[in-house]
């Protein structure tokens, strides 16, 4: 067993795509604890296709990929954000006409253009083997960062995502919050991007916080588990790419998805049998039922 | 504690205890083309238990907002603790508990967490809480009956207890104004007394409270003030000199009957009643007047479950109303 786990990370390639892997899977399901509980669990799906318009501008540009993707996601986020506070517009449907327009905006430049098509099928679905050192520092820093920055504001983040009317009036800072919010969850989906391909990423971060959920109802806990889960199934994510001989990103969803499917049917059998603390794990199940489809 | 620390130029200012805890002067506002409130003026004197009444839409949850910094204003001015409220600044030394409809049950969280939300500003910058923290959770559930509490996640809690632990988050940063929207929306009788029990014992322990509601007659039974609000303020004072029926009616655009009980100070307030299949002789004064109270509750015996008008002409109300007037024939009310 040990063997199977160290014969592959004789290789460069493979020990990057690891340490990449598993920082991005941690930072999504760290996000997206706080992505699913805002019911906003299509806006990562829907900003990483607006970042992949705002990558390819960049590309053409000459522009650094982080830094034009980037400022691009996180200006598609305040716009959702702006759009969906007129109140005659869901935030579904703002994200849906303003990610789309910049996804169409980024797939009408590459046929006109007709290079790079072969970034653009790895920007799609992930590409481990073109993780650089640049890509790992890029995720390593943002990792951190938001590590650091959920740490010390917690207590914030927690009131402003339980309760955003209310907690103003209890001394909470909402405005920086939600920038800040949409700086992470831009600066998440550009770095991980290259990992877990555009068309993935949303699976990343949704299904780490979910099958916590299941298993938790208190926050910190769930937030922590979320985080473990998310980094387990990038870590062995990879092995299962190498050794199965399939793209990384589609290894670490289907991964996080047996995950998942596993938990749900423990869970379920632990309800059934009505033992232990079963009436929070049905207390998640009622309540992630929405979030499923 | 001061309701308000710090002046904007940073001096400690001290408001002098007889100053009104709300002063609204010549406020409108709202959302839209056509604000709900339009010149609104308000004071509510510190140590007051003051209920806002009025149909929905008439702007009691807008006035609220205005009180806590959340309602765009177009002009006038709000006054909290002594210190003016304007959007984005909201007042300090206030505790505000929502309509409990509004709280999603289904988040990950439990007592402990959501009671220490309301000590944010306290708190230190690590995630979790210091001793003094959780010692200040404690005290504040004991005091509300919701000891031993505290692990358990919010919808594993009955309805009163939850209303109670939005009512601790507001407590525990020990506010000198209680604002509360709607608190006996959707509960059973007698959880709203309790609640309505429980906010008497903060007033009398020196806590200004504020709510909305639809129940007149628990209003007239237990507040000792009420404002009625319909897009301005229609009047203010005693349950007893406001709920007139002129009153009422012009608040509520509705025909409204209030009967008063001479010997215990108690009332009934009901709608007289809408254009519609029901609309006919709805409402015998005489038949109420003279009736022996409790007595004629007993006779009515348990809710039906059917309509409140039926066809006989004689006024039948629903349980609500008579277990008020009941429950202050015995004493229990504090009728003027």
């Amino acid at each position: 067993m040990i063997d199977y786990l160290r014969e592959p990370l004789n290789y460069e390639f493979f020990r990057h795509g690891l340490v990449a892997a598993t920082l991005a899977g941690a930072l999504c399901g760290l996000m997206g604890v706080y992505i699913v509980l805002r019911r906003m669990s299509y806006i990562g799906h829907g900003l990483s296709h607006a970042v992949f318009g705002g990558a390819v501008v960049s590309a053409l540009m000459g522009w650094n990929f982080f830094l034009g993707a980037g400022a691009w996601g996180f200006l598609s986020a305040l716009l959702i954000q702006g759009t969906a506070r007129r109140r005659n517009i869901g935030a579904d449907a703002a994200i849906g006409v303003i990610t789309t327009a910049s996804f169409a905006l980024g797939v009408a430049l590459i046929s006109k253009s007709r290079s790079f098509e072969k970034n653009f099928e790895s920007a799609l679905f992930g590409n481990i083997l073109g993780v650089t050192p640049e890509d790992l520092l890029a995720i390593g820093a943002v990792s951190a960062v938001v590590a650091v920055a959920v740490f010390f504001g917690y207590k914030q983040l927690l009131f402003a995502t339980f309760d955003p009317e209310i907690a103003p009036i209890y001394g909470v800072p909402m405005r920086w919050v939600d920038t800040a919010f949409a700086l992470a969850l831009a600066a998440t989906i550009v770095v991980c991007m290259n990992v877990v391909g555009v068309t993935l990423i949303a699976a990343a971060i949704v299904i780490p916080p979910v099958s916590a959920r299941l298993l938790t109802s208190s926050f910190g806990p769930l937030v922590i588990l979320s985080t473990i889960l998310g980094a387990a199934c990038g870590f062995f994510g990879m092995f299962v790419s190498y050794y199965g001989d399939v793209a990384s990103g589609p290894a670490i969803i289907l991964l996080a998805a047996a995950a998942f499917g596993a938990v749900y049917l423990l869970t379920g059998l632990r309800g059934r049998a009505g033992t232990g603390s079963d009436v929070s794990a049905t207390t998640a199940r009622d309540s992630l039922a929405p979030e499923m489809h | 504690m001061p309701v308000s620390a710090q002046s904007p130029n940073g001096q400690a200012q001290r408001t002098s205890s007889d100053a009104p805890v709300v002063s609204v002067h010549d406020l409108t506002g709202g959302y839209g083309a056509a604000p709900v409130l339009q010149a609104v003026s308000l004071e509510i004197p510190r140590g007051q238990f003051a209920g806002l009444v009025g149909p929905s839409g008439a702007g009691k949850t807008s006035l609220l907002k205005a009180l806590l910094g959340g309602l765009p204003q177009t002009s006038g001015q709000v006054m909290v603790g002594g210190f003016p409220v304007t959007p984005g600044r909201p007042p300090r030394g206030v505790g505000y508990v929502p309509q409990i409809q509004t709280v999603d049950w289904t988040f990950p969280v439990t007592v402990e967490d959501v009671v220490l939300m309301g000590r944010t500003r306290r708190m230190g910058p690590l995630p979790w809480p210091s001793r003094a923290d959780r010692a200040a959770v404690d005290v504040t559930l004991q005091r509300l009956g919701l000891g031993g509490l505290r692990r358990r996640h919010i919808r594993e809690l009955s309805g009163g207890q939850q209303q109670r632990v939005f009512l601790a988050r507001a407590l525990i940063g020990e506010p000198e104004l209680l604002i509360l929207d709607e608190p006996t929306a959707s509960v059973d009788v007698k959880t709203r007394d309790d609640i309505l029990h429980l906010l008497a014992e903060l007033n009398r322990q020196g806590i200004t409270v504020i709510l909305t509601t639809h129940e007149l007659n628990a209003v007239a039974a237990h507040l000792p003030y009420v404002v009625c609000v319909n897009g301005g303020i229609v009047a203010q004072g005693s349950p007893m000199a406001v709920f007139t029926e002129d009153i009422l009616s012009r608040t509520f655009g509705a025909d409204m009957r209030v009967i008063r009980d001479e010997e215990t100070g108690g009332m009934l307030i009901a709608e007289a009643g809408r254009h519609g299949p029901f609309a006919e002789p709805l409402f015998h004064h005489a038949h109420l007047h003279e009736a022996d109270i409790p007595h004629e509750r007993a006779a009515l015996g348990p809710d039906t479950g059917l309509p409140d008008h039926p066809h006989d002409g004689v006024f039948h109300p629903r349980e609500d109303p008579f277990a008020e007037l009941a429950g202050m024939s015995s004493g229990r009310g504090r009728g003027a």
